[in-house]
């Protein structure tokens, strides 16, 4: 039986703001993990489809360079995303893929992109995202709040 | 066969050509860009592939606590953590003088098949497969990981649950799927248990299974298409790799190998502690990124290609009995001509990620996995260093540790700066044979992406925010002003101005 809520942080510790979600998450250690399951990763990548199966809801976590600040936070859903990327897929993409491996909708799912400014190697969070994240941090407790109710 | 020249690497009279731009180079990892200069007849002047390196990091990891490097460095790369890993782990062994322990070492050796296999997993079945199975001109749209999905979800699916293997092995030996503490200076802190042993096993066999027919797929892929596979981006190159102390194929340990294009034997099983001594590194003022070269040839004929075609091809045989056999039909497959050929990498991996499904079968039986003797220690040196072949090719890492204990001096040399001139080579080759006097198109920039793309070039930064990885192919005035524009968009078309 998997735990019914997915959250899955991406970014890196040691890249200034890409460090966001990984702070953000890791201030929810204290969540019942009976209800709540944490991925941290660097990316996104096929195999993550995998990570999915089971859940009630699952919530991706970024930095993002483009949304306006302090956060955007909605609810995603498949999309045949043909970007080239990399070796990092988008979570609406791995949604798709999550289709078309298992022939059915991935559990429903929402994308929380905080705003960031800096990604050098060393550097630390910066001011504004600092500041994005206390938002952000506030905002996915009454996210939770509310997925519960609806679940009891 | 192509000689290999380094004409297109600096046109004879730029000042009178445009200049075209691929940035970033699209499913490599990191940003990579590629420059061509053409005429008004669009014959082909100069090709050149930059890579935006991260050098910062051996700044970033100076002054910091030796027993922190190995966690400390898997930072560095978010597709290949497990090999930082493990190299710095190696060098810091050196740095507390240690031999490891049979346990050690095989935890460790399995930590790094499990990164193999699920690296050359991904690469194979989602970066490259769409190139192989649709065709380097097919519709943009398809040429994904999502056109493989809908076209041969059988494939897609073997390349998912092998890469979610492979990063099991890593889960269970290093301690977490990402940010792993599992290897240390000396040893390893935790053994595999039974039950973690018999939750590997349980698969091991399907994986194999897999990997089989994954090097099959390779071999087909590349007879049906012989002319092309053969030809497409190949040339000559010096080769250096590790091997075993009896030649075999061995990814975790082993002395320096070095050949000549003409299979002469440069240097064997050299001691890699002191790599500085046969490998160079040279700087062009048009890229970031370094060109390692053999001392004995100079920079300007020592340069030499790494990764999987290249271990393939110099090992003397492959330990394991069906990645052994696959080998030898490999090497004489139609003469032997997918040895030397850009294209023939694929089909190299896919023998390698069979060899490592064995590996890890070999190594989940070995009782020794289950050992308490973790951690060994000696005499306590200043200088280590590490080599490992990392999926993508030899990796080196190497550091300075003072009195303190602090890390003063690093140098890393990875895997794709190895292959720097090899990839630009490839590239030119390609811009000779496809693009040279024809009307650019994206099919014809893709031709360039797929010769880059079998090297696997890794530069990553490890940071993917979202919204930072476009596509934009630019045509630029020798002054630098652009004169025209496409983007590529969300859906994967070409555009012009949007």
């Amino acid at each position: 039986m998997e735990t019914p809520i997915l959250i899955i942080a991406i970014g890196n510790d040691s890249r200034g703001d890409d460090a966001l979600a990984p702070i953000l998450v890791r201030r929810m250690q204290n969540l019942d993990n009976a209800e709540v399951e944490i991925i941290e990763d660097y990316q996104l990548q096929v195999e993550h489809v995998t990570d999915l199966v089971g859940r009630s809801a699952v919530l991706f976590v970024d930095a993002d360079v483009s949304c306006d600040s302090p956060f955007h936070f909605s609810q995603i859903t498949a999309a045949h995303d043909n970007s080239y990327t990399s070796h990092a897929m988008s979570p609406t993409a791995l949604l798709h893929a999550y289709r078309l491996v298992y022939g059915s909708d991935a559990p429903p799912s929402h994308l929380l992109r905080i705003r960031g400014y800096g990604f050098e190697l060393g550097d630390d969070l910066s001011d504004e995202a600092t500041a994005n994240l206390e938002q952000a941090a506030r905002m996915i407790g009454t996210w939770l709040a509310d997925i519960r109710v609806v679940e009891e | 066969m192509t000689n290999t020249s380094k004409s297109l690497e600096t046109a004879a009279h730029p000042e009178n050509l445009r200049r075209v731009a691929i940035d970033p180079v699209s499913r490599v990892e990191g940003h990579g860009k590629v420059t061509l200069l053409l005429d008004e007849n669009d014959r082909v002047h100069q090709v050149r592939l930059h890579i935006v390196e991260f050098r910062g990091f051996e700044k970033f990891i100076q002054g910091r606590p030796y027993w922190e490097a190995p966690v400390m460095v898997q930072r560095l790369c978010g597709i290949c953590p497990v090999s930082h890993h493990i190299a710095a782990s190696k060098a810091m062994d050196m740095i507390v003088g240690a031999t490891l322990t049979p346990t050690a070492e095989k935890v460790r050796r399995l930590m790094h098949y499990g990164q193999i296999l699920q690296s050359h997993a991904l690469h194979f079945f989602h970066l490259c497969s769409p190139d192989l199975l649709f065709g380097f001109d097919s519709d943009v749209a398809k040429r994904n990981i999502v056109g493989i999905v809908a076209a041969y979800p059988e494939i897609a699916k073997q390349g998912v649950l092998l890469r979610k293997y492979g990063q099991e092995v890593i889960r269970v030996t290093a301690g977490k799927r990402v940010h792993g503490t599992g290897s240390i200076p000396g040893g390893v802190n935790k053994n595999v248990s039974v039950e973690e042993r018999d939750y590997l096993l349980k698969d091991i066999e399907q994986m194999i299974a897999w990997s089989k027919d994954a090097v099959g797929i390779a071999k087909k892929l590349f007879e049906q298409n012989l002319d092309l596979y053969n030809n497409f981006g190949t040339f000559r190159a010096h080769t250096l790799n590790i091997v075993r102390a009896d030649g075999a194929m061995d990814l975790y340990h082993g002395g320096l190998r070095a050949r000549s294009m003409d299979g002469e034997t440069l240097f064997d099983h050299y001691d890699y502690s002191h790599y500085w001594d046969v490998i160079f590194e040279d700087v062009k003022p048009w890229s970031y990124m370094k060109f390692p070269f053999l001392r004995s040839l100079g920079p300007e004929t020592g340069w030499y290609r790494v990764g999987p075609l290249t271990r393939v091809m110099q090992s003397d045989f492959i330990p394991t009995p069906l990645a052994e056999a696959e080998r030898k039909a490999f090497i004489a497959f139609n003469g032997g001509s997918a040895t030397g050929a850009t294209l023939g990498t694929h089909w190299a991996r896919m023998i390698e990620m069979l060899h490592s499904a064995e590996q890890i079968q070999e190594l989940l039986l070995d009782p020794d996995l289950q050992g308490s003797d973790l951690v060994s220690k000696g005499e306590r040196q200043e200088r280590g260093v590490g080599v490992i072949e990392a999926p993508r090719g030899t990796l080196i890492h190497h550091y300075k540790v003072d009195e303190n204990d602090q890390i003063i001096r690093c140098n890393l040399i990875v895997s794709t700066t190895h292959n720097n001139q090899a990839m630009n080579e490839a590239i030119r080759q390609v811009a000779r044979q496809y693009i040279d006097g024809k009307k650019l198109t994206e099919g014809l920039l893709n031709h360039i992406e797929v010769a880059i793309r079998a090297f696997d070039p890794c530069l990553s930064c490890a940071t993917h925010a979202l919204g930072k990885m476009p596509l934009e192919v630019e045509l630029l005035d020798v002054e630098g002003s652009r004169v025209d524009m496409l983007t590529r968009s969300s859906d994967g078309a070409f555009c012009a101005d949007c």
